[in-house]
């Protein structure tokens, strides 16, 4: 009863917007999508979704996306130099993870899954914060309230039901927040996601849902997940699902900004699709010559979000050499920034297994923490009586 | 009696501890399959919704997985969910969000977020049910760092270690003996209650202890009098809490008995008798006259219900442990 609620109260309108945006593919492979920048740089209009910018707001898309860019790639760096342990890079996502960023508010929330290094960017998350997992020095160890981002997710899927449960509260409170739960096409064979889906459609909580489908999930391709374009299944759970050109970020910020709304209106949850792709490995462990084409790449590359930015401030002179050369000397200063802070990033003390294992103590922790801390000790000891 | 204290079941005591738990603090929210209008099929919710509307006794889609991690997502916001689980064996869709998020995400935060969430899950065996309804899964939970796990085996330790479960800044699993709900008892709504995780003696003995929790200190207290007019003093000691284990009490117990009998319903293969037998060993060793004795569940799938009372320790599988941890 409840799925039929949803659906009557609050998909009609954004159903139409999907299939009218759909009509107007301008990629021309595969199932439409919603674009307002080509990979030419041209802007077009679309029916349903629009975005009026300043061109200083132009710009500070075109500048989170460089600085983005630069920080993964400085990230993947030290990974090579051995300061980092593993990274996954965003690299070709850029667009996907700034345009939906930017498109929440202060008072919304954000479930990322452990890609999100432009989303962490618009909600202030110091960069710093998201490099302590990927060295080792902690699993994340950020305060999620303090900027409304939640620690990053491992495990596939998982957070897109934290997101659901949050987006529960956030109606119950009687607050106009939305929450913004990240996922990738891989996460879309996951129960959990099937699951969120379902509870946020039949309690019509404020979630939107937000897939970037970067092509590949490691070595499996799209297909290997799903039978129909995955902004296709919202409609099997009674809400609105849209498809978005991912590398196109103004089109992501006006969905996403849609989306969001929809949400927060009371008219219950949303799923986009950012059709996007991963231009580098999974994580820097793996090797994406075994299973895929140069070509595709090369293909993709055509389609750079950053590029294409650049393109149109050019074309429409929003942007001069000054303001380039800027964004090239503060690409610079963040990359200093983080190379040094990763490298000073000590590691944790040895009891620090032991912290927060528990909130209100554990009578066990206590006892193997007593003794370990005596087993350390007794090394000291030994130092000293031998005078070394 | 004073008024304070009333008679009643196990079943009644969880539900009094509910409401008491909803009237107290506006945060708590009770959420489960069929909560609601029904009750729980044990309608240890019953008239809850009723009272408190649907926003905080909610009916849940079926899927357990989603029903812990909303919970969680709803603990992040503020929230104190109390889940239900129908059933032990029901539990597993739901142990990946138990195991890799709720019990972790307080130590992946380093402390900076907390997970106030109650799991509830009628256990065990002995009620006649179908395959997956009478199962005790407790050690599977129990070896994970970040789940605190308890079990209640009579009304008022139902009613107040609730409450505290409830309060409590972690999330806990709390185990309900679902083949005791009817067994009555009395509660003392007013009287202070002592440490959640602390064991305590139900029974004092001279001659050996049995440690039990749950169902099956019922059955322990039923072997320690018949022992009794064989001449022979059982210790009973009800554990309580199993994450953690209060070792002291079992500890003094046994230096008091020398000798130790565990007693569970779970499997004793990896078994919560195994880690307190290894224990006892460590701490107590001088003071045992005997090897700890395990009874418990056999490695083999949990049977059809017409052999359940084969499989499950009664009064003369006790009484046998008893016998050889005696002969020794």
């Amino acid at each position: 009863m409840s799925v039929k609620s949803t659906a009557v109260g609050g998909s009609p309108a954004k159903s139409r917007a999907a299939s009218r945006g759909r009509s107007k593919n301008r990629s021309g492979d595969g199932p439409e999508f919603v674009q307002l920048l080509t990979p030419e740089g041209e802007r077009v209009e679309h029916s349903e979704y629009a975005v009026d910018l300043t061109p200083q707001e132009l710009r500070g898309l075109y500048r989170d996306m460089v600085l983005t860019r630069r920080f993964d790639g400085e990230a993947v760096t030290l990974q090579r130099q051995g300061e980092l342990g593993l990274w996954a890079s965003l690299l070709g996502q850029e667009a996907a993870q700034i345009g939906s960023g930017r498109a929440t508010r202060h008072d919304d929330y954000v479930f990322p899954t452990y890609r999100e290094h432009g989303v962490a960017w618009t909600r202030d998350v110091d960069p710093l914060n998201l490099l302590g997992m990927f060295r080792g020095v902690n699993n994340g160890g950020w305060d999620p309230n303090e900027n409304n981002f939640h620690l990053y997710t491992i495990v596939i899927g998982s957070q897109t039901l934290h997101a659901t449960g949050y987006a529960m509260g956030v109606a119950k409170d009687g607050a106009d927040s939305a929450v913004l739960a990240y996922f990738g096409d891989g996460a879309s064979s996951q129960g959990d996601v099937a699951e969120a889906f379902t509870f946020a459609a039949v309690y019509n909580a404020p979630v939107v849902f937000f897939c970037q489908n970067n092509q590949w999930a490691i070595s499996e391709p799209t297909e290997r997940q799903s039978r129909v374009p995955i902004y296709q299944r919202a409609a099997g759970y009674g809400f609105p699902g849209v498809r978005v050109d991912g590398n196109d970020v103004l089109a992501v910020l006006a969905v996403t900004r849609a989306a969001l709304d929809h949400a927060r209106s009371g008219q219950g949850p949303m799923l986009v699709e950012a059709f996007t792709y991963r231009m580098g490995a999974h994580t820097t462990t793996d090797d994406p010559t075994r299973y895929r084409s140069d070509e595709e790449r090369e293909e993709w590359a055509g389609k750079d979000p950053i590029a294409r930015l650049k393109a149109y401030l050019d074309r429409e002179g929003l942007a001069d050499e000054a303001f380039y050369a800027e964004v090239g000397a503060e690409s610079d200063a963040l990359a200093k920034r983080v190379r040094e802070g990763v490298r000073g990033m000590p590691d944790p003390e040895p009891m620090a297994i032991f912290e927060h294992a528990y909130a209100d103590g554990h009578a066990l922790v206590d006892e193997e923490r007593a003794r370990f801390a005596e087993y350390q000790a007794s090394f000291e000891d030994t130092t000293a009586g031998t005078g070394r | 009696m004073d008024r304070t204290t009333r008679t009643m079941p196990i079943a009644k005591a969880l539900n009094e501890s509910l409401r008491k738990a909803l009237d107290d603090d506006p945060k708590v929210l009770v959420m489960g399959e069929d909560v609601g209008k029904l009750g729980g099929v044990f309608r240890i919710t019953d008239g809850l919704q009723k009272d408190f509307g649907e926003s905080r006794v909610i009916d849940t889609p079926l899927a357990e997985s989603g029903i812990i991690g909303t919970a969680i997502g709803l603990a992040l916001r503020g929230y104190r969910p109390v889940t239900e689980i129908q059933f032990d064996g029901f539990v597993f869709p739901a142990y990946d969000q138990i195991v890799t998020q709720l019990a972790k995400m307080h130590a992946r935060a380093l402390g900076k977020i907390k997970l106030p969430v109650v799991i509830r899950i009628p256990y065990g065996g002995g009620i006649g049910a179908v395959e997956h309804h009478s199962e005790s899964p407790e050690a599977l939970f129990a070896h994970v760092a970040g789940l605190k796990i308890v079990s209640p085996s009579n009304a008022n330790d139902a009613y107040w270690m609730l409450q505290q479960a409830i309060q409590c800044d972690d999330p806990v699993i709390f185990f309900e003996p679902k083949r005791r709900y009817w067994d009555k008892g009395e509660v003392d709504v007013a009287a202070v209650p002592g440490d959640l995780h602390k064991a305590v003696v139900a029974r004092p003995g001279t001659d050996l202890t049995l440690a039990a929790y749950g169902p099956m200190v019922k059955v322990c207290l039923e072997a320690a009098a018949v022992a009794a007019e064989e001449g022979r003093s059982l210790e009973v000691v009800d554990l309580r809490s199993l994450s953690p284990i209060d070792f002291d009490t079992v500890q003094a117990s046994v230096e008091r008995t020398g000798r130790l009998v565990v007693v569970h319903e779970a499997p004793v293969f990896y078994g919560a008798g195994g880690e307190i037998a290894a224990r006892i060993t460590e701490r107590s060793f001088y003071h045992l006259e005997a090897p700890v004795l395990r009874v418990g569940g056999f490695h083999a799938p949990y049977p059809p219900a017409r052999l359940e009372e084969e499989y499950l320790p009664g009064l003369d599988r006790v009484l046998d442990a008893v016998d050889r941890a005696l002969a020794f």
